[in-house]
């Protein structure tokens, strides 16, 4: 039985026991010597993993009596996942290694979060739930403060560990009151017992307290509070990180759970997945006109995603969760291709982050600005750009599900967030003359911000065809 | 009163003894002391559930290491814990009534409590019949939540690194230990003998 439950979890070990192997040869070999070549290596094992997944996996599996789930749910988000995460390694190396804080823990540590997230998306107990957040969060509070020399890195890490515990607490504290109403811990269970219409008290509150946890991690408003900090003092290249993989990991996981586990009584969480979406879109486009400095405004605008990203969850629908899983692929690359151009961002050798640097970048540098531009439209939603389709689904889910008020004020919402992706590009083109950044010279940077802006172009013909798979991921989560 | 019912009442009152006193006593290392206390009665608590193996756990992890280890860092760093006190007056107020909203929404809540009809069944026993309680846990942790314990290992080991990444610092300037070194030195190398004369130096 135990042969049957391990081949369902054979992409887990695979990087668990790579993240091991590569523990055990650097700290015998050159150590830190290591870490560009283990940096690359890695990316290329993250990618393997998610073509395997790509090609092998098929229909649904459960394992560990149903704590494990292999969905196409689970794989959608697993492949969207595991891309963005090698991509970010390979971004950030060269970027590392000139500041020395390129460690060989750091690929590991990666790594290994990223298995957590794999546990997180297939959870099907609320116990592999728990196990799989921690052992992700765990891996990225390091991460954060990786830079232990500096103050703002270490702020960021601590932060980010303090907000991250009580947020665990609050999870685990509604989980042990889901506990006490179902008497089992197997999303299954959780289900059955719940049955159809409204939650009686015991299991509201309960959901209530899980959701909360979730918003957390997802940091959607009024749970946000940690999300600009830790974006600005953690290096780029972990800011990146955060940006893409934990995000997609933490919304497959909240959308797992509120489907799987409480998918009887959609009304009772609907309206609480509603307002955070509110909440989030509006704090994120109203908060960011006021920052200067690109990593916090980055912050708000994640912030803001993970609102319109609610609002396909918010439908309680199969159309709902396609439309948020297809809305968290675009954002992801969106945000690749983003903080490639904030990497490149550098004077003297010095990162940059105040945006005003950015004055009259399109006079020196055409090709690059563009591809912000793009990028930045594309993100604001402007059409035609890949962008807009993404807000256009999730628009349609909420409208669809009777949310008509959610989606006028999700339109609202993205018209005053428009403003401050437009004034990056405003400097870009009509800056004031000021001091010139450095030319960048990273390759592997260059062709991750054109890969992304032409993505946003390109995939507006027909998306990459990622509708379907999202489709089919979404009707598995709501067998 | 039975025996049983009468150990149950004193263990009961030294756990929450012990607990009201860890919060409230002004030394730290009493408060260190309070807590063995209440680990200790709670162990109590378990052999009289017919838990002897968790009691056991209690014990050794929990009395014999964490504590220890608390009682450790409370007497080996300088932290003064008046001063650390000191703003608490200030937010007691909040804190009250924070606390007591709380409280009501939690006795609202356990007064209209009603678990789901299908609860009762989908418990899992406290220990099947015939089977030892350290046996029926070994069978959890190792068979049915196996895939939950490997977690654990993994999540202690992404601790293990963090732990490392963030304070192991190789300073260059001192000398270290070299094990191979030591055993291959020659001693025909490393030592001379020399004839010295008296009233003469080298």
């Amino acid at each position: 039985m135990i042969q049957a439950d391990l081949n369902i979890i054979v992409p887990e070990i695979v990087l668990a026991l790579f993240a091991m192997l590569a523990l055990i040869g650097a700290v015998y070999t050159s150590k830190d010597k290591l870490a560009p070549m283990l940096t690359w290596v890695t990316a290329v094992v993250l990618v393997l993993v998610a073509v395997w997944i790509g090609i092998n996996g098929e229909g649904t599996r459960t394992a560990f009596g149903g704590m494990f789930n292999d969905d196409p749910f689970a794989r959608f988000a697993k492949i969207t996942m595991l891309l963005s995460a090698a991509a970010v390694l390979v971004m950030g190396q060269d970027y590392m290694s000139r500041r020395g804080m390129l460690r060989f823990e750091y690929p590991i540590l990666v790594t290994l979060s990223v298995v957590g997230m794999m546990v997180m998306v297939s959870a099907g107990d609320l116990m592999a739930l728990y196990m799989g957040l921690e052992l992700q969060s765990l891996a990225l509070y390091v991460v954060a403060s990786i830079r232990r020399d500096s103050v703002k890195s270490t702020e960021a890490g601590l932060k980010y560990f303090v907000l991250g515990a009580l947020s665990s607490g609050l999870l685990l504290f509604g989980s042990s009151l889901v506990y006490g109403f179902a008497g089992t811990t197997l999303f299954s269970g959780i289900i059955a017992a719940a049955g159809e219409g409204h939650a009686p008290i015991g299991l509201l509150i309960g959901l209530t307290l899980v959701a909360s946890g979730l918003a957390f991690k997802v940091s959607a408003v009024p749970f946000h509070m940690w999300t600009p900090d830790v974006y600005e003092g953690s290096p780029t290249p972990v800011t990146a990180f955060f940006a893409t993989a934990p995000k997609m990991a933490a919304m497959g996981l909240f959308a797992r759970v509120l489907h799987d586990a409480f998918g009887g009584v959609v009304s009772d969480w609907q309206q609480i997945i509603a307002l955070l979406s509110v909440l989030s879109m509006f704090l994120g486009a109203v908060a960011a006109i006021g920052q200067t400095n690109i990593k916090r405004l980055m912050a708000y605008s994640s912030i803001a995603h993970m609102g319109y990203a609610l609002m396909g969850l918010a439908a309680g629908t199969a159309f709902g969760v396609q439309a948020l899983l297809i809305y968290m692929a675009i954002y992801v690359t969106m945000s690749v291709g983003s903080f490639a151009f904030i990497l490149t961002m550098e004077k003297d050798g010095q990162p940059v982050t105040d945006i005003t640097a950015l004055n009259m970048y399109a006079k020196r540098e055409p090709g690059k600005a563009l591809a912000v531009l793009i990028l930045m439209f594309s993100l604001a939603g402007v059409p035609p750009l890949v962008g807009f389709f993404g807000k256009l689904y999730v628009l349609r889910a909420a409208y669809e599900a009777g949310l008509i008020w959610l989606a006028v004020l999700g339109v609202i919402a993205s018209v005053i967030g428009a403003f401050y992706y437009l004034r990056i590009v405003y400097y870009m083109y009509f800056g004031e003359e000021g001091e010139a950044l450095d030319k960048g010279k990273s390759p592997v940077l260059w062709v991750m911000l054109m890969g992304s802006a032409a993505i946003m172009l390109v995939g507006v013909v027909n998306l990459f065809g990622i509708e379907t798979p999202a489709l089919i991921a979404a009707e598995a989560l709501l067998r | 009163m039975s025996i049983a019912a009468l150990a149950f009442y004193l263990f009961a009152l030294c756990v929450i003894a012990g607990g009201l006193f860890t919060v409230i006593s002004r030394n730290p290392v009493h408060s260190v002391l309070w807590l063995i206390l209440a680990f200790l009665s709670s162990a109590g608590l378990f052999v009289l559930l017919g838990a002897e193996f968790v009691a056991m756990l209690l014990i050794i992890v929990y009395v014999g290491a964490v504590a220890v280890l608390f009682l450790f860092v409370v007497m080996m760093l300088d932290v003064d814990f008046a001063e650390l006190k000191a703003g608490m007056a200030q937010y007691l107020p909040v804190a009250l009534l924070i606390g007591v909203i709380l409280l009501m929404q939690l006795g609202m809540a356990v007064g209209v409590w009603q678990a789901s009809d299908v609860a009762e069944a989908q418990r899992a026993a406290v220990t099947p019949d015939g089977v030892e309680n350290t046996a029926a846990l070994g069978h959890l942790i190792y068979d049915k939540y196996f895939l939950l314990f490997q977690l654990a290992g993994l999540i202690l080991l992404v601790a293990m690194i963090g732990a490392i990444v963030l304070t192991l610092r190789h300073r260059k300037d001192i000398k270290r230990q070299n094990v191979l070194e030591q055993m291959w030195r020659d001693p025909a190398k490393a030592m001379e003998l020399k004839d010295v004369k008296p009233g003469q130096g080298l």
